[in-house]
């Protein structure tokens, strides 16, 4: 007779199943590393940089990259093209990320109130969300920049006064599933007040979807900002960023085209580090 | 002394674009403190909702159309709503049938057990922490301080129901509300589930109120048995009555649709037809159309639920009440003549 020991009795179902998450989410990791050395390079610009990203020197203009002192060459002003990329980064990422938590957070409380009271409150805040959304995002957004004013402030501002929508009905959406499930009745049954269980049992339970779009939302800002330079709304030069890097070095396409494509590479990268973000939050945290 | 819950009269009505689904049309029930009463039916026989509607917690958007809900004698009906609603939510607790979804997935259950006694009992952090695991250990926990710090998703289906039966408790409740608290587990995790409930019935004098589709479960852990069809209590009674004499011809064919293990059976058993539309409830008797001893007049009138004649306890909706106690002496066989001929 042999004795068949059993590993893992009925006291070993406490075992976190998190650490098996983990190791597969390579996804997140490489984002969040790709993402931290981006916010790392927009911090330490100063430092890191090699020139002063806004000094001229036209004897030297339009150098290719590999130049000696201007590792990825200069641009038609003679502005060293390395260190206008680190401080680009400081402004793309401190508006891209600033002008996304607004309308975040906008959007998820009314998203939630919606999605619980519904009556009246619902049909209100949906018929304004029907409103902003019947007007194409860039034309809605140059419109309220132009009526405040070129510059950093009125992009915030537009951008939350567009954007919240997406937010409100991502979160409205998910709230309509949730609050019929029975947890979320369960809440209600033992009395715990409203805003109790709409912040504490709901809210958790449904912005994951919103964080994931946030992280889209975040390149597609930084795109709109760039649209908003090319037009002439945006950050007003010399100050550099992305955006303004890409416009100035769009008519040397043909003969000097890594102006252009330098700052738009780093767009890339900063889109991909997000999207892989994205991807590995969904992975460790999405249950479905 | 009055019981602890009465329910007289209950209706809900759910409207639809052509009229009102009357999912429950007068349901009336009594429950003591200490006691444990059963609600059997089939799907859609309206118990679900009468017990959401106990708890002022109906879908949107049904409503309650009539009836009165009187709690320790006070008819809480005519409260406003949110005062209501606290009275009830204060009183009642809710087990739910599925404890995956009835536990918030992203918390850990320590903390979903220690919530209300935190946020509405006004405990302290360390003494919610205690009691939780106090009600972690007498729902049958093993470990409660270890399982305290984990997520549903990391316990098996009877410690989940044990976690909600704990949630349930933390209230302090004086009736609890257990919508099918045992079809989603397997049947000796069932007998256990079922054994935590009783015992707390006993030692905290809770009033249960049991709803269930099984007639063993219910037949096992209650006193009083209410048996619901399209909307109606069609028939009440003490169990053992209930059991060996059913009065109403449901009642008779559900019992005769459970399997008996020690017969050769060839056959399942089942009830013909299916319920009625509750939107367009047709005259008379509900049942009728499916009924093996329906005569022309159940297709007129809609009987009342009124005591058999010699056992005031036990009540019976069916104008053939008197002649029932014949139906015992018939065999399956003879149900299935009357079948076959209908």
């Amino acid at each position: 007779m042999t004795v068949i020991s059993v590993p893992g009795s009925a006291t070993d179902t406490v075992v976190p199943t998190t650490r098996r998450r983990r190791k597969h989410n390579v996804l997140l990791i490489v984002g969040l590393t790709l993402f931290g050395l981006l916010v790392l390079a927009a911090i330490l610009a100063p430092v890191l940089a090699s020139h002063d990203p806004i000094q001229q020197d036209l004897a030297n203009a339009r150098l290719a990259p590999g130049s000696p002192g201007h590792l990825l060459g200069t641009d038609e002003l003679g502005r060293d093209i390395y260190s206008r990329l680190l401080y680009g980064a400081r402004i793309d990422l401190r508006v891209g990320v600033l002008a996304v938590v607004s309308p975040f957070i906008i959007g998820t409380v009314l998203g939630l109130v919606s999605g619980w009271f519904g009556g009246w409150l619902d049909t209100v805040i949906m018929r304004i969300v029907d409103v902003v959304v019947a007007f194409p995002f860039f034309v809605l957004v140059i419109a309220l920049v132009f009526a405040l004013g070129a510059g950093t402030g009125s992009i915030y501002v537009a951008i939350t006064m567009v954007g919240w929508v997406a937010y409100c009905r991502i979160v409205r959406g998910e709230v309509l599933v949730a609050k019929e499930q029975e947890y979320a009745l369960a809440a209600r049954a033992s009395g715990l007040p409203t805003w109790r269980i709409l912040f504490r049992h709901l809210l958790p339970n449904v912005v994951l979807q919103a964080v994931i779009y946030s992280m889209s939302d975040i390149v597609l800002t930084i795109l709109a900002i760039v649209t908003l330079g090319y037009l002439g709304l945006g950050v007003p030069p010399p100050t550099p960023d992305w955006g303004s890097m890409i416009q100035d070095g769009q008519q040397f396409l043909l003969t000097q085209w890594y102006l252009a494509t330098i700052p738009g590479i780093a767009v890339v990268i900063t889109g991909l580090a997000l999207a892989l973000i994205a991807d590995g939050l969904v992975d460790r945290f999405d249950r479905r | 002394m009055s019981p602890l819950l009465e329910v007289h009269d209950l209706h809900v009505e759910i409207p639809v674009p052509h009229g009102h689904l009357h999912a429950v049309r007068g349901v009336s029930l009594t429950v003591d403190a200490g006691e444990s009463i059963g609600v059997v039916g089939e799907s859609g026989s309206g118990k679900s909702i009468t017990l959401r509607a106990l708890l002022g917690l109906l879908p949107q958007p049904a409503q309650v159309t009539k009836g009165s809900i009187v709690l320790d004698g006070v008819d809480v009906t005519g409260l406003p709503e949110r005062r209501r609603t606290k009275v009830l939510t204060d009183a009642m607790s809710m087990i739910f049938q599925d404890s995956l979804t009835a536990l918030n997935p992203v918390m850990r259950v320590g903390d979903q057990i220690a919530e209300v006694p935190r946020r509405r009992l006004g405990m302290s952090k360390s003494a919610a922490h205690a009691r939780a695991v106090e009600l972690m250990d007498q729902v049958g926990i093993p470990e409660p301080e270890r399982r305290f710090r984990a997520y549903p998703h990391q316990l098996s289906g009877g410690m989940r129901q044990r976690v909600c039966i704990a949630i349930a408790l933390s209230a302090e409740p004086r009736l609890i509300l257990a919508d099918e608290p045992t079809t989603a587990l397997d049947v000796t995790i069932q007998a256990q589930v079922l054994e935590v409930i009783d015992r707390l019935r006993r030692d905290r004098r809770l009033g249960v109120i049991l709803v269930s589709h099984d007639l063993a479960v219910i037949s096992q852990t209650c006193s009083r048995i209410y048996v619901m069809y399209a909307g109606r209590v069609i028939e009440s009674g003490r169990i053992g009555d209930l059991l060996a004499l059913a009065r109403h011809p449901y009642t008779f064919a559900l019992l005769r649709a459970v399997p008996d293990p020690d017969l050769p059976v060839h056959r399942l058993l089942t009830i013909p037809g299916q319920p009625p539309d509750l939107a367009a409830v047709p005259a008379g008797c509900s049942f009728a159309p499916r009924c093996a001893f329906a005569e022309p007049g159940c297709y007129e009138v809609d009987p009342a639920l009124t005591p058999v004649p010699d056992d005031p306890d036990h009540a019976s909706a069916c104008i053939r009440v008197e002649t029932a106690p014949q139906w015992l002496d018939w065999t399956p066989a003879d149900v299935l003549d009357l079948v076959e001929k209908t």
